[in-house]
């Protein structure tokens, strides 16, 4: 297949998937960002670097992470065979750890000596303060104040691994506001400091040198599921907030179109209100956080705030290769309300024994919902990136239970 | 001559720098902000930057965030901006304006739209903080039909071969960001300010305008040495947001307007 016809040769050399992607940032952050794609690029191409990548991939974060037949589940549902991608069972218990490792590593490489980092939910936080614990860097997390309430458990696990954290008390002190407040940190730190960004979104190289570290899942599931069943899948599922698990296990599938790739954004209560973190299926493109992306916003380009029960899909826009996927119409996007992730937490905790976080539990309500109408030799595979530990609280709390 | 050559031209000839004063559209109302625009002028600023309000200013430090706030939970909109600016070349023909913001509101509004309509309102330059170079071009081409300015931000981080990078496509003056931070915080340092703009000059004959950082009447003379002009806008809009309203506010911005501009005075 021809370079023109992939939908993984972008983004283009200034950092665009099509209309979207691109370098949006202040004046004064300009040469670094330019700096770290510089560095990217040339890890990219170092040997070295990924065998120090996949060394402690395995070492420490524990991958490959297995590929479960969730024969369970795949009964009770009656229909296409489920393959769930435990990427639940990484060291810090998400994959977002993958990321942190490998921009740790360039950040080394660049000669940076300290980090900051935004965080919704708290994983991506304690997964750079976890990577910052051993690489001895100093760590500073930015959290909005409703995120810190809702996520003590994560707040209290990056203070014992040594980070700082900064409470963000702008906006609605969500994920949106953090992400400002590390972006007006770095500016006025761009000589020592290092921004590990969590998603697939921010100015250009971000987007694509995340997808490139999270990719370690769907190149790991091409294997295994050849290995189990002498064949790739016919669907993807994966849940979707800025969309780098997502990323990381559709890319190496973009080309293989007889796959049906879906993305289950978050619907809160619903995409016909207010209150929903769906931005593909409920906003229109924009400029924000470095990017042109999707972006839930008002009739006068005011960013909207997203909401949804599970902190970590909280966001109002999505990584620039989604909004791009989704003109292309590459992959489907859907979205899943709270109620209906909440329903699938709990049957997914007492089918398979395995307390999803709530985040897959979005992608796992759309798999409950279409894997019955598929034929029995239909093979599934879903992501479950993230475990429900953290998520405990929150949910005891919606079911009206006092802890 | 544009307004904005025309001005850094009379500058010149009375021998002295240029105050450019910032204020918040629609902060903390449209019809106190419309006031405080009107009095600028009469006040001593020779330019005026008229922020758009957005509801996320990644460079802009608490001062600025919450006169934006204050604007958008008010009548704060792109209409509103213009239509402030049509309402103050009713009664100004020579003082320039500027608008300063974020991108996202313009490429909402439509960038041709918004070209169009700045124009007719009377801007004379726009300032976009997250459009770099690179980005660049899709304000450039829906400009190039105006007379508008695209007024470049030039920063300590711009090194080397940057400063080239940023030149091309600049027009109007050039705006050098005194500190690596957020607007409102950090003071600056003179000597690497000196050294900039030197290197600077060596490059361009455009204007070069200072601000970030510049608070009081000391600080403004001080840094107009340095340059054409210098740019107040955090403790401008700190006084506009302490007061919040009404003939005083008014007054106390007029107030602090006048000792600024007297202490640029030749």
């Amino acid at each position: 297949m021809s370079l023109a016809n992939s939908y993984k040769s972008g983004p283009d050399e200034n950092g665009h998937f099509g209309i979207y992607g691109g370098r949006y940032v202040a004046e004064t952050l300009m040469p670094l960002i330019l700096e770290v794609e510089k560095a990217y690029n040339e890890s990219k191409d170092d040997p070295k670097f990924w065998s120090e990548f996949y060394s402690l991939a395995r070492d420490y974060i524990g991958r490959p992470s297995p590929l479960y037949y969730a024969e369970a589940l795949t009964k009770k549902m009656g229909g296409a065979k489920l393959y769930l991608k435990r990427d639940e069972l990484n060291h810090t218990g998400a994959h977002k750890i993958n990321n942190c490792l490998g921009q740790i590593l360039l950040a080394k490489r660049m000669g940076k000596t300290r980090i900051i980092a935004e965080t919704g939910a708290g994983q991506h936080g304690v997964a750079t303060a976890t990577v910052c614990a051993l690489f001895d860097m100093p760590c500073t997390v930015f959290m909005g104040q409703t995120d810190i309430e809702r996520q003590k458990p994560n707040v209290f696990r990056m203070k014992l691994l040594g980070a700082e954290i900064r409470s963000v008390t702008s906006g609605a002190g969500t994920l949106k506001d953090a992400m400002n407040e590390a972006l007006r940190e770095w500016v006025a730190n761009v000589d020592d400091t290092f921004y590990i960004i969590g998603t697939a979104a921010g100015p250009h190289p971000y987007p694509a040198m995340v997808r490139d570290f999270q990719s370690v899942i769907g190149n790991e599931v091409r294997e295994q599921i050849t290995e189990r069943e002498g064949r790739l899948p016919d669907s993807l599922v994966a849940c979707i907030g800025g969309g780098s698990n997502a990323i990381g296990l559709f890319h190496p599938f973009l080309d293989d179109r007889d796959i049906r790739i879906i993305g289950v954004e978050a619907g809160g209560h619903g995409v016909d209100t207010d209150q929903h973190a769906a931005s593909l299926t409920g906003g229109k493109p924009g400029v924000l956080h470095g990017n042109r992306t999707y972006l839930l916003q008002d009739e006068d380009g005011q960013i909207q705030e997203a909401h949804s029960i599970s902190a970590g899909l909280d966001y109002p826009g999505i990584g620039p290769e989604h909004s791009w996927l989704f003109d292309q119409k590459r992959v489907e996007y859907v979205s899943v309300t709270d109620d209906e992730a909440l329903e699938a937490f709990q049957i997914c905790a007492r089918t398979e024994g395995i307390i999803p976080a709530l985040e897959p539990s979005h992608a796992l309500s759309h798999v409950l919902k279409i894997a019955p109408e598929l034929p029995s030799d239909h093979v599934m595979v879903m992501n479950m990136c993230g475990r429900g530990d953290k998520d405990i609280f929150t949910v005891a709390d919606k079911l009206g239970v006092s802890m | 001559m544009s307004r904005i050559e025309k001005r850094f031209e009379e500058l010149k000839q009375q021998g002295r720098k240029g105050l450019v004063t910032f204020i918040m559209a629609c902060d903390p109302d449209l019809a106190t902000c419309e006031t405080i625009l009107k009095s600028l002028p009469e006040s001593g600023a020779d330019f005026i930057e008229l922020g758009m309000p957005f509801s996320d200013p990644m460079a802009d430090g608490p001062v600025i965030q919450e006169a934006a706030i204050r604007a958008l939970n008010a009548e704060g909109s792109m209409k509103n901006t213009l239509k402030l600016v049509r309402s103050f070349r009713e009664n100004d023909a020579s003082t320039p304006i500027i608008l300063m913001g974020y991108f996202n509101p313009i490429y909402n509004y439509g960038t041709q739209r918004f070209a169009q309509e700045a124009k007719e309102s009377g801007v004379d330059g726009i300032i976009i903080v997250d459009v770099p170079s690179e980005e660049q071009a899709e304000l450039l081409d829906p400009l190039s039909g105006t007379d508008i300015d695209l007024i470049k931000l030039v920063t300590p981080t711009s090194k080397d071969d940057r400063l080239e990078t940023i030149l091309e496509g600049a027009s109007g003056f050039l705006y050098y960001v005194s500190i690596t931070g957020i607007t409102g915080t950090a003071s600056a340092d003179h000597k690497n300010i000196e050294t900039a703009v030197t290197e600077i000059r060596k490059k361009t004959d455009l204007p070069v305008a200072i601000g970030f950082g510049i608070k009081t009447p000391d600080d403004a003379a001080k840094m107009s040495q340095h340059c054409d002009a210098v740019v107040v806008g955090s403790s401008i809009v700190d006084t506009i947001g302490r007061i919040k309203g009404g003939d005083k506010t008014v007054h106390d911005v007029s107030a602090q307007v006048k000792a600024l501009a007297n202490a640029l005075a030749a």
